[in-house]
């Protein structure tokens, strides 16, 4: 990290009109930058993928009309248009917020910290830098979104945040702050991508709180291009009867370390990670669902597919762990990899750890090829080649994605992975 | 179009270095059934798939022909818009695809792009041909063939045929498995397919299933061929008599295929 200096990182925090405290956690991240380790991951060697060579890119146009944005942009939003936040590299440049509820926060980390700093100074920065990027992004962490719930409040329609990389070795380090009090609801969309070649990293946390009875869904869609390193590490820690949903999306091109970890705390508490990949040229993946259940009577499920082409490699690793005391409760997964190339790799890691006796468990993971004979049987009907292998991943992938609740994100899904496929 | 003909020309075939087909001989012309029996194992299935174009299968020698275009030139999906279908014995079970998608994929694959079939009149159509088949609605949702029992998936197969109007079908034991209520109604969905236009091979182990759907032509399969053939009345004697005296009269002793070379 020798091209950066303290003072930059003053520099950062400044610009986001930072609190003491804010700016001192970020020093201290940035000087255990250089001791900490990399994360270990299973069966993917990440030592010479690029954590830490980038620029900072600055924005100065913002647009106030959606029809200004790419495209590629654009089409990212759902029917409903009222509560976006577009990132652009570090800034905010283009929101809207309509119709929010009293005492529903939905705002960028720039005003959240001049507004809300009561808030942010319990929740944010409170997991450990475990590793060297956990410390990068805490070091370099611009923008993101705070979103907070009050109890008893349902947020209608979802909060739509796109965080969008652009220029020659760009780099993003988004931070997704989401606390959802006592019987609240919300759903989150996240959507990121680049929209010109050679950008460099995107290094982004997302922590969720989930009170108790509150219930909480956040998809994350991911669309790098093959030169970003894309890094997600997904927290979430659920209280009693809460409800946590996970859509992981990992449609990037480049290199991938995708994690969801979630916490089932309280008593009662769910979680559901919905995880799809689609992975074509030289793309690698590393995704992990992890589950730790405390609280008695938890219950988890977690359904991880993966689609690999060309020269593409996935590793899906699920982990459910079930902690002594979390009585009669109920760990679920399932991990499944196609390769449609020979060329292709994948593999499946299911991982149960379970230290209590009265609970119940399952896993069921596959690596397999697209089977011969289904091809040959959906050819015998005219459909050809190219068509049968489509419907046939559509099929692989819908166990997962026809859950989506919002059509068009869906739809949205759907096409991206065919453009993939089809190129 | 002129008058439907497939052309089988001493065809013969292997599978894994094993000849299992000896040059079968068979000419069907639209309008016509012919029914192709014969004990385990002699290669009935074996020509069916062939036919399409079964990737294990693999064509050794002879020729093929749909309306004078040949056959054994096709890839599997050019061979079923070309207008062959194949009832299978055993079809696959594909999960996450819905029995309707699937169908209308394969209905658009013929038609062409720019052309394809409107969604209400799709529905209208499936509607028509389940009730046919005195089959639940609930099938046009299901995943395809995924958990169908035995019997659905024959029925599923013929519901297939009826969305796809091919010109030349192949019903390998579509009667298997079947309770005889089934039976009727799968007879009676093939039946209505009956035209000039479209030829018909039906595999069967049963005469029952010839009572429902009469035979222009009967033949015997034996030893990767086809040894004999007849009217219905032959299908009515090999009922009664089984096929001893058919192996006695060609001087067959193993009538089955394919285990010694
Ligand atoms: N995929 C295969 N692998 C190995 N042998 C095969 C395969 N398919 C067919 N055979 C062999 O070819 C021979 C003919 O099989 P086929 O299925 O054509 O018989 P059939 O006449 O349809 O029999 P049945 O009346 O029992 O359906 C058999 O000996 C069978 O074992
Ligand atoms: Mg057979």
């Amino acid at each position: 990290m020798s091209a950066f200096s303290r003072e930059q990182i003053t520099q950062l925090s400044q610009s986001q009109s930072e609190p003491k405290w804010a700016l001192e956690k970020r020093l201290e991240a940035f000087a255990a930058i250089e001791n900490l380790p990399l994360p270990k991951l299973e069966k993917t060697n990440i030592d010479r993928w690029n954590f830490s060579q980038f620029q900072l890119h600055q924005v100065d146009a913002t647009f106030s009309q959606p029809e200004q944005l790419p495209v590629e942009v654009n089409r990212l939003f759902l029917e409903d248009h009222s509560n976006i936040l577009v990132q652009k590299n570090d800034a905010v440049v283009y929101q809207t917020q309509k119709a929010l509820q009293q005492g529903v926060i939905f705002t960028s980390f720039a005003n959240a910290f001049q507004q809300h700093e009561t808030l942010l100074k319990k929740y944010l920065f409170q997991q450990e830098t475990a590793h060297r990027i956990s410390a990068i992004h805490q070091a370099f962490m611009q923008g993101g979104v705070f979103v907070y719930v009050p109890r008893n409040v349902t947020v209608e329609l979802p909060l739509q945040t796109v965080f969008w990389l652009a220029g020659e070795e760009a780099a993003i380090f988004p931070h997704i702050l989401v606390v959802a009090e006592e019987n609240s609801r919300v759903e989150i969309v996240a959507n990121f991508l680049d929209t010109d070649a050679g950008a460099a990293l995107s290094n982004s946390v997302i922590e969720t709180y989930v009170g108790q009875g509150a219930k909480v869904q956040i998809a994350t869609v991911s669309q790098f291009g093959d030169s970003v390193v894309d890094v997600m590490d997904r927290f979430a820690q659920v209280g009693r009867d809460g409800d946590m949903e996970w859509i992981v999306a990992d449609l990037s091109d480049g290199r991938i370390i995708s994690k969801s970890t979630t916490n089932l705390e309280g008593a009662g508490g769910h979680v559901d990670v919905k995880s799809v990949a689609f992975g074509a040229n030289e793309m690698r993946s590393n995704i992990t669902s992890e589950i730790f259940h405390f609280g008695t009577h938890t219950t988890s499920d977690i359904q991880a597919r993966s689609v690999m082409k060309d020269k593409a490699t996935s590793i899906l690793n699920s982990i459910t762990k079930i902690e002594k005391g979390a009585s009669k409760s109920d760990g679920q997964q399932t991990g499944k990899v196609l390769m449609l190339d020979p060329e292709a790799r994948g593999d499946a890691n299911p991982i149960l750890l379970i230290d209590e006796n009265d609970v119940t468990a399952g896993h069921a993971a596959s690596v397999g090829r697209i089977d011969p004979l289904t091809l040959f049987y959906l050819m015998s009907r005219g459909i050809s080649k190219n068509e049968a292998s489509k419907l046939i991943i559509r099929g692989f992938l819908d166990t997962v994605i026809a859950d989506i609740p919002s059509a068009a994100l869906r739809a949205s899904i759907h096409e991206t992975i065919e453009g993939k496929f089809t190129s | 179009m002129s008058t439907p003909n497939l052309d089988i020309r001493d065809l013969q075939v292997s599978i894994e270095d094993k000849q299992i087909l000896k040059g079968v001989n068979l000419s069907v012309n639209g309008g016509e059934i012919h029914a192709i029996m014969g004990p385990n194992g002699t290669g009935k299935s074996t020509l069916a798939s062939a036919l399409m174009g079964h990737p294990k299968y693999e064509v050794t020698g002879g020729s093929v022909t749909i309306d004078g275009e040949d056959l054994l030139e096709m890839e599997v999906d050019e061979r079923a818009r070309a207008g062959l279908f194949l009832a299978m014995q055993y079809p696959s079970e594909v999960s996450g695809v819905t029995n309707s998608d699937f169908l209308r994929s394969a209905i658009n694959a013929k038609r062409g792009e720019g052309n394809e079939i409107s969604l209400m009149k799709f529905i209208r159509e499936m509607d028509k041909q389940m009730d046919v088949l005195e089959m639940d609605e609930s099938f046009a949702t299901r995943y395809l063939n995924e958990g169908f029992s035995g019997g659905e998936k024959k029925r599923n197969e013929i519901l297939q045929m009826m969305m796809l109007k091919p010109r030349f079908s192949i019903l390998d034991e579509i009667d298997s498995g079947l309770d005889i209520d089934a039976l009727k109604i799968v007879a009676a969905g093939v039946n209505e397919m009956r035209s000039p236009e479209r030829g018909v091979i039906i595999i069967t182990h049963y005469q029952r299933l010839l009572n429902y759907i009469k035979p222009d032509f009967v033949h015997v399969f034996m030893q990767g061929r086809i040894v004999k053939s007849g009217g219905p009345e032959l299908a009515e004697r090999l009922e009664q008599e089984g096929y001893d005296w058919v192996k006695e009269e060609l001087g067959i002793v193993d009538e089955t295929v394919g285990h010694k070379v």
